[in-house]
């Protein structure tokens, strides 16, 4: 059972939406799938992001992962505590693991991203 | 026998594997385990304890006859002839333009009789390279890879778990060594090789054992946390150890000696061997490239193809890295510009749009306790 407090991507990022601000991570689904993630880059505070575009990256032992943002916005905030402890992905996803903060350009879109269900439906086909 | 397999194949454990909830790969033609628990855990339950490889995909080819210490000798570039009964050598089979075919290991069984191991995805070439080259000598070919399967037992606890399992005296089996006899009640070749950089063994045998020999290190290892180990593992393992992959290190367009193995070439055994001219002549001309290791200094992890800078001048190219689970620092081996290949040398590599600095180090990155 992912949280139902959130809304979900197809690429498997989450997003917690307070007011105009949203906090983006990864399910434990794209964690699990990635496996022991040793490398995260992070895009830096000011930038503006596009919903569904590359902004991030995210490495495990074998292999290179883009970040999408799940939503527009700007970066007011980035979790500077993954550079040490990649691990907190794998271990915490939805709680120590978030990855970003951003204020949200269009409050509509987080709208269209799927709920827990919808996601839970994702990926037990999958 | 060349292998030409749609599927990929299973290997005699493949149940054991899935009842493990390993996630599977494709590798060589066959379905491998990737990882069972995670590729940290395995590759530090190695380090620290022991862990137990499926590597039934190898090849094993059997040479036999009173030639066969000859044929070897010209089919290969070192010198099976210096081999005594009981003992191994790295080797490498190179095509007549003296590039890589595979890099191989050798084992002495007796006077007239070799075992050749060959990486799985080298396995058909290799066998149909040697039945080409052993033509005219005393010799028979016999591939039993689809008929052997290979159990590793890699790790410092490796000898205390593998101990009580075989009537073999693992204390007087030194490395590089191999000896005939049973583990687990089923007859068995027990070779202390590796790819780890670890203690451990490497055990040989008919492939509807392999499974009584699976289960029974793990009844015995159980006590020692001993644990099953997937490729992703085997891969960070070998490459904290210095050690090459074909297809990233070694291949058709790469000669032993850039690859910093010239000690496996014996240029001075008698008679011609294939790619003698070639070899020699590279031997004599200096190497194009050379293999280094690097530790990234920067931030970022050097991988497979990356570009390496010297300055702004284009060096080389990485052929493998990843985060070193031991050090807890990027690694990576690449070829570099002979000149740039000093270690101390300061270089950088391109990770994405940045360039990276990374410093040439010596190889191995990682050497076991004494």
């Amino acid at each position: 059972m992912v949280p139902q407090d959130l809304r979900y991507t197809k690429d498997h990022e989450w997003v917690r939406i307070e007011g105009d601000m949203a906090t983006v991570g990864i399910t434990d689904y794209a964690a699990e799938q990635l496996g022991d993630i040793v490398f995260v880059e992070l895009p830096e505070l000011g930038r503006s992001v596009t919903q569904f575009t590359a902004v991030g990256v995210i490495e495990s032992v074998k292999a290179v992962s883009d970040l999408f943002a799940p939503v527009s916005g700007e970066v007011v905030d980035s979790n500077a505590e993954l550079s040490d402890a990649p691990e907190m992905l794998n271990s915490d996803p939805y709680g120590k693991g978030w990855m970003l903060r951003l204020k949200l350009a269009d409050l509509s879109q987080a709208d269209a991203l799927m709920d827990a269900t919808a996601y839970e439906a994702l990926t037990a086909e999958a | 026998m060349a292998q030409s397999h749609d599927a990929p194949l299973a290997t005699p454990l493949a149940d054991r594997h899935a009842a493990r909830g390993a996630r599977m790969v494709e590798f060589g033609g066959w379905l491998m385990p990737l990882q069972y628990t995670g590729i940290l855990e395995e590759h530090r339950a190695v380090r620290t304890r022991a862990g137990v490889f499926d590597l039934s995909h190898m090849g094993e080819l059997f040479v036999e006859g009173p030639d066969a210490a000859a044929a070897l000798a010209h089919a290969l570039t070192s010198d099976p002839a210096g081999l005594a009964v009981g003992r191994a050598h790295y080797s490498m089979i190179c095509f007549p333009e003296g590039g890589i075919l595979d890099d191989l290991i050798i084992y002495r069984l007796g006077d007239e009789r070799f075992m050749v191991v060959a990486n799985a995805s080298n396995a058909g070439a290799v066998s149909d390279a040697l039945t080409e080259r052993l033509e005219g000598y005393r010799v028979i070919l016999d591939d039993r890879s689809l008929a052997t399967g290979l159990v590793a037992l890699q790790g410092p606890r490796s000898a205390g778990v593998l101990a009580p399992l075989t009537d073999i005296a693992l204390d007087e089996l030194r490395y590089y060594a191999i000896a005939d006899g049973n583990v687990a009640g089923v007859p068995a070749l027990v070779a202390r090789t590796g790819y780890t950089g670890e203690d451990g063994f490497e055990v040989f045998v008919d492939v509807a054992a392999a499974g009584t020999v699976w289960d029974a290190i793990f009844d015995a290892g159980a006590g020692a946390g001993v644990v099953p180990v997937g490729l992703g593992a085997r891969d960070t393992l070998r490459l904290e150890a210095g050690m090459p992959l074909y297809g990233n290190e070694l291949g058709r367009d790469t000669t032993p000696f850039e690859a910093g193995l010239g000690r496996v070439v014996k240029l001075d055994k008698p008679g011609d061997f294939v790619g003698r001219a070639a070899l020699e002549k590279a031997h004599a001309e200096g190497p194009r490239k050379k293999l280094v290791g690097l530790v990234v200094r920067g931030r970022g992890i050097a991988r497979h193809g990356y570009e390496v800078f010297a300055g702004d001048r284009r060096t080389g190219t990485v052929t493998s890295g990843t985060l070193s689970p031991t050090l807890g620092e990027p690694i990576a081996m690449a070829y570099v510009t002979p000149s740039d290949a000093e270690p101390g040398t300061i270089v950088s590599v391109g990770i994405r749009d940045q360039r990276v600095p990374a410093q040439v180090v010596p190889l191995p990155f990682y050497r076991r306790p004494v």
